[in-house]
């Protein structure tokens, strides 16, 4: 395989194709609505109604409005795509014949809707074009030409230099600097090296993930294959939840492809540099997101974390030089090496890069995949693109950072989405989940509810997460039933102080966050569900 | 100076603490020296008195009759003391818990019925056996408590520590092995 | 040989390169907490008991794992170190059903010497009362879950001294389980091969030798009548 070769296979498939195509998303969430007879009876429709020479029927991946899916994407008809939504199977005929000018009923979105037209696409730019099964759609939009620009034309400290100034950081949660840890990888010592992509994506509510993995396997691919070269890796493991029986699916065709035309495996593009991946399946659980406890699991062994240092980059997957990223991390890559980390970089805020794809649910109106550039106020995501609260309710906050993160109360909207602002709230970036709640939200009931998930998901090993989130837990419920007193609220605020400062991984660190964010923004919440004290004299002592 | 009010009294425990009391020996002879004990289970009074100065609580709180009496001792004494490991902890008392814990039918299911050699039939007569709380709880989970004196008994050397900086008008301390529960 | 030198609770000392801190400290003659660390096998920095401030780092490290550096100022023993260290405890005591009074360790557990070390006097959180099973399968041990803390040494030491790999831990968060092989009866188990390292290795109560579990003394009657014969009959062979 060298460029020309390539650039063929592009040109061919761009040759083969129709006039007018109609893009079926075929991902979890819409296959979950029947997407795939939706595909086959639109393919039906284009023969019986003989239109098989202009129209073509694809299979896409998310195109991120999923609470409007099914959704059908028609382009060729007119200058800007037609939208359709709520599809069901049997409106097959009727799509297929408004391409002959035959008038439906069938709702059709607005493509000028905010919620696309506020979007910066990087990561998500293909997803919803492409057919995420057919290389050739992905070499067909440039795919796999950055691969080819950095094995060619570039050292790899040149690419290490160029993800360093895009000012990239991790999107797994933490938001550490991608070039940094590269660059680090790089210069540990050790003939073998490991590249692993943590695509377990283990946040309630969280998809972002899954979609890129399903919509557009290649560019994370890609991406894993330039960060190998850069660091000196040559095997790489993509670790995914079994969760995700699709995205594995199509992981597993395009690796095969990618093999079989000598994208992956030894002498890519006829250079002396060999990278492999191999697919790990997670058994789901949330702790196995971590770092080192998903090397462990890697490694076969019983997934619980260990203390860092050593971190991966020195000492990783079994004891050698590691480089972890997150699967959003990746997909920024090929951008990247192709228009420059100056370009990234002016993309977002200062010390923010970039864009961030969020999972937009909870009560509001539009829900769904979107990708936004770094530092957008939190108002515009919630109100403009997501369309406020449905029936008319009021917002009141907005939970970012899923089980680690924090509660942002309505009046801090104008707050711009970028890691120091959301901490600097009390919340996190975390890895995209953001849930809308109403004014009909109880926040103790949603303070209780992450810290129930983390009690069921740690792992046990340390005792302060795993009996501390069990007493955590146990105080919300007094709580919550109004069984308990302000004794109670101090206990359950020592305990947050303790489990944050004590566990030994991020789930204990973090598993407080929520407690800890709802009671400084809404801790009348808390004590009005207080008792009075009937211990006795000294009832406010807190021993 | 003013003689001291002492009261102990027995919520669900075995007596032993009261026994490892006994076994102060000469000490009791200055106690007596020291104190008046206005209500205890070696001395014959009815009614919880009010204005008891200490009040060292062996047991855990099991049954109805322990949480009313142990309300009223809170309402009418100035220092509570947990009085060996039941009071401290809920300790043998409380595994009843693990047959599941608010349901103290299962106990009695168990104790007068399934285990039962003859006439087996749970002890249900209102007013004659006080009805079991749910779940046995340790003193402080229902009162306030001011100082604790663990042990399986506690002996009664680590009851004499406590006593003689009580009577001195201390926060009595305890350390290392003082407080050793079992 | 290189050595670092650093400063643990004032107290200048030198230690290994590589050596942890608790090493270094456990050298000078400081004490810091421990209930996972067990001499012998490996550290996983699980309990948390031996974390210490070290200046400069906001977060609190575990000593067992952390290694000395040059320079370094450790303190092992801050009130806020202690309350964490207590804290940690009470959780223990009301995680499980620890009954000290009825207990085959009573006496001899680090758990019980560590609360009281620590001058823990009561449990401030609710206990949650689960229900353990005990297994008794086995010819000379038996395992009580219900005083197991989950520190894993009997795990380590099962594998990494004996090398027999019975002991593993199933499960996850509070539900986690000591479990022998493919979590079977112990009695049951092929590859223990009785060496009793488990049993030496835990700390509390979990695991124990037959026989010395309360309700378990057998009562010889023999022996009286015995007394007897050989007191009023001076018959002095069995
Ligand atoms: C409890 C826990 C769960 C995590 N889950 C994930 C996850 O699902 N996906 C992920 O990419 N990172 C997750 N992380 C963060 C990883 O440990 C790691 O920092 C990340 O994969 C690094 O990639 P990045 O630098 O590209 O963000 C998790 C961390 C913790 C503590
Ligand atoms: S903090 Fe929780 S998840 Fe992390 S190691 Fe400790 S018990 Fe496991
Ligand atoms: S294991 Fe230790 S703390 Fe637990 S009951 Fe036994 S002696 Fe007490
Ligand atoms: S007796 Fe020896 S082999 Fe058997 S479980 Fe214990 S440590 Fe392992
Ligand atoms: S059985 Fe003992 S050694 Fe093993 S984990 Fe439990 S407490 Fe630790
Ligand atoms: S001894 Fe260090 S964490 Fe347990």
């Amino acid at each position: 395989m060298q460029i020309e070769d390539l650039n063929a296979i592009a040109e061919k498939h761009i040759g083969s194709r129709k006039k007018i195509i109609v893009r079926t998303c075929m991902s979890a969430g819409c296959m979950s609505s029947r997407a795939d007879a939706i595909k086959k009876n639109l393919e039906t429709a284009v023969k019986e109604q003989g239109l098989d020479a202009e129209v073509e029927v694809r299979r896409v991946g998310c195109m991120g409005f999923c609470g409007q899916g099914p959704l059908v994407g028609i382009d060729g008809v007119k200058e800007k795509e037609i939208l359709f939504e709520h599809i069901k199977p049997e409106d097959a005929n009727a799509i297929i014949a408004s391409l002959k000018g035959v008038e439906s009923n069938l709702e059709i979105g607005d493509p000028d809707h905010p919620f696309f037209a506020k979007q910066t696409k990087i990561v998500r730019a293909n997803g919803g074009i492409i057919d995420p099964e057919k290389i050739e759609d992905y070499i067909a939009i440039g795919g796999y030409e950055a691969l080819h620009n950095a094995l060619t034309e570039m050292q790899p400290a040149q690419v290490v230099e160029e993800v360093t100034k895009s000012g990239l950081r991790g999107r797994g949660g933490a938001g550490f600097p991608t070039g940094l840890k590269w660059g680090t990888v790089a210069k540990s010592p050790g003939a073998k090296k490991y590249i692993i992509c943590n695509g377990d994506e283990g946040d309630p509510g969280a998809f972002m993930d899954r979609s890129v993995l399903e919509s557009d396997p290649h560019l994370v691919l890609e991406g894993m294959a330039i960060a190998a070269y850069a660091v000196g890796a040559d095997q790489g493991f993509l670790y995914v939840r079994a969760e995700y029986p699709l995205a594995i699916s199509r992981l597993q065709i395009a690796i095969k492809q990618a093999k079989a035309l000598g994208l992956l495996g030894a002498g890519i593009f006829e250079t002396p540099f060999n990278f492999n991946v191999d697919i790990r399946i997670g058994a789901g659980a949330f702790v196995c997101g971590e770092e080192t406890a998903l090397m462990m699991s890697v490694e076969g062994k019983r997934g619980t974390p260990r203390p860092r240092p050593p971190f991966p980059a020195e000492s990783g997957l079994f004891g050698c030089p590691t480089l972890i990223n997150n699967v959003e991390s990746f997909a920024n890559i090929t951008a990247i090496i192709k228009k420059g980390g100056d370009w990234y970089a002016s993309i977002g805020t200062e010390k923010s890069k970039g864009t961030k794809v969020f999972a937009l649910t909870g009560k509001i109106n539009n829900t769904g995949l979107i990708e936004v550039p770094m530092g957008i106020p939190l108002r515009q995501i919630v109100e403009e693109m997501g369309g406020g609260a449905p029936d008319g309710r009021k917002i009141k906050s907005v939970q970012t950072g899923g089980p680690s993160g924090g509660c942002i109360p309505a009046e801090f909207l104008d707050t711009p989405v970028d890691f120091e602002s959301l901490a600097k709230l009390g919340s996190i970036m975390g890895s995209g989940g953001m849930v809308v709640m109403d004014d009909t939200t109880n926040m103790v009931e949603i303070a209780k509810f992450y810290m129930e998930f983390c009690k069921d998901e740690s792992c046990g090993k340390c005792i302060p997460c795993r009996a501390g989130t069990a007493q955590m837990e146990n105080l919300l419920n007094k709580i919550i039933a109004r069984q308990a007193t302000q004794r109670d609220l101090a206990k359950l605020e020592e305990l947050c102080d303790m489990v944050k400062n004590t566990s030994l991984c991020g789930l204990g660190q973090t598993a407080p966050n929520p407690v800890l964010s709802t009671l400084k923004y809404f801790r009348n919440e808390y004590e009005e569900l207080l008792q009075p004290d009937k211990f006795g004299p000294a009832a406010t002592a807190t021993k | 100076m003013e003689r001291l009010k002492i009261a102990t009294v027995w919520l669900g425990g075995c007596a032993g603490c009261h026994m490892s009391f006994l076994d102060l020996d000469e000490f009791l002879i200055e106690l007596a020296g020291k104190v008046d004990v206005v209500y205890s289970p070696i001395a014959d009074v009815k009614e919880f008195p009010e204005g008891v100065d200490v009040c060292l609580i062996e047991g855990a709180v099991c049954n109805v009759d322990n949480l009313e009496l142990l309300h009223k001792i809170r309402a009418r004494s100035k220092v509570l003391v947990s009085f060996g490991d039941c009071a401290v902890t809920g300790n043998v008392p409380a595994m009843r818990n693990q047959f599941g814990i608010d349901n103290a039918d299962n106990v009695l299911q168990r104790a007068y019925v399934d285990n039962a050699q003859f006439n087996p039939v749970k002890p249900t007569t209102d007013g004659i056996v006080p009805a079991l709380l749910e779940k046995v709880q340790p003193v402080h989970e229902v009162v306030h408590v001011e100082f604790y004196l663990p042990g399986c008994p506690p002996p009664a050397d680590r009851i004499k520590a406590l006593m003689v900086q009580v009577l001195e008008g201390k926060t009595p301390k305890l350390e290392g092995a003082q407080l050793k529960f079992g | 040989m290189s050595a670092r030198t650093l400063t643990i609770d004032g107290k200048q000392i030198s230690a290994e390169k590589g050596a942890s801190v608790l090493q270094a400290a456990t050298e000078a003659g400081i004490k810091i907490p421990t209930l996972c660390h067990l001499e012998g096998v490996y550290d996983v920095g699980a309990c948390r008991l031996c974390l210490v401030e070290v200046k400069g780092i906001n977060k609190l490290l575990p000593a067992c794992t952390t290694r000395v550096a040059e320079g370094i100022e450790v303190t092992t023993n801050s009130e806020r170190l202690n309350k964490y260290r207590r804290m940690t405890l009470e959780l223990l005591f009301a995680e499980r059903n620890h009954v000290c009074a009825v207990c085959v360790a009573n006496g001899h557990c680090e758990l019980q010497s560590l609360a009281y070390g620590l001058g823990l006097d009561h449990v401030r959180y609710d206990y949650i009362f689960p229900r353990w099973e005990v297994d008794d399968t086995h010819r000379l041990f038996g395992m009580d879950h219900n005083r197991c803390i989950l520190c894993t040494r009997c795990v380590r030491s099962c594998w990494h001294i004996e090398g027999a790999g019975t002991k593993n831990v199933a499960g996850r968060g509070a539900k986690s389980k000591i479990i022998t092989d493919l979590n079977q009866k112990w009695g049951d188990s092929e590859s223990c091969t009785e060496c009793g390292k488990c049993v030496m290795s835990c700390p509390t109560g979990a695991l124990f030798k037959k026989g010395s579990a309360v309700g378990e003394s057998e009562r010889d009657r023999t022996k009286l009548e015995f007394i007897v014969n050989a007191r009023e009959k001076k018959q002095w062979n069995a």
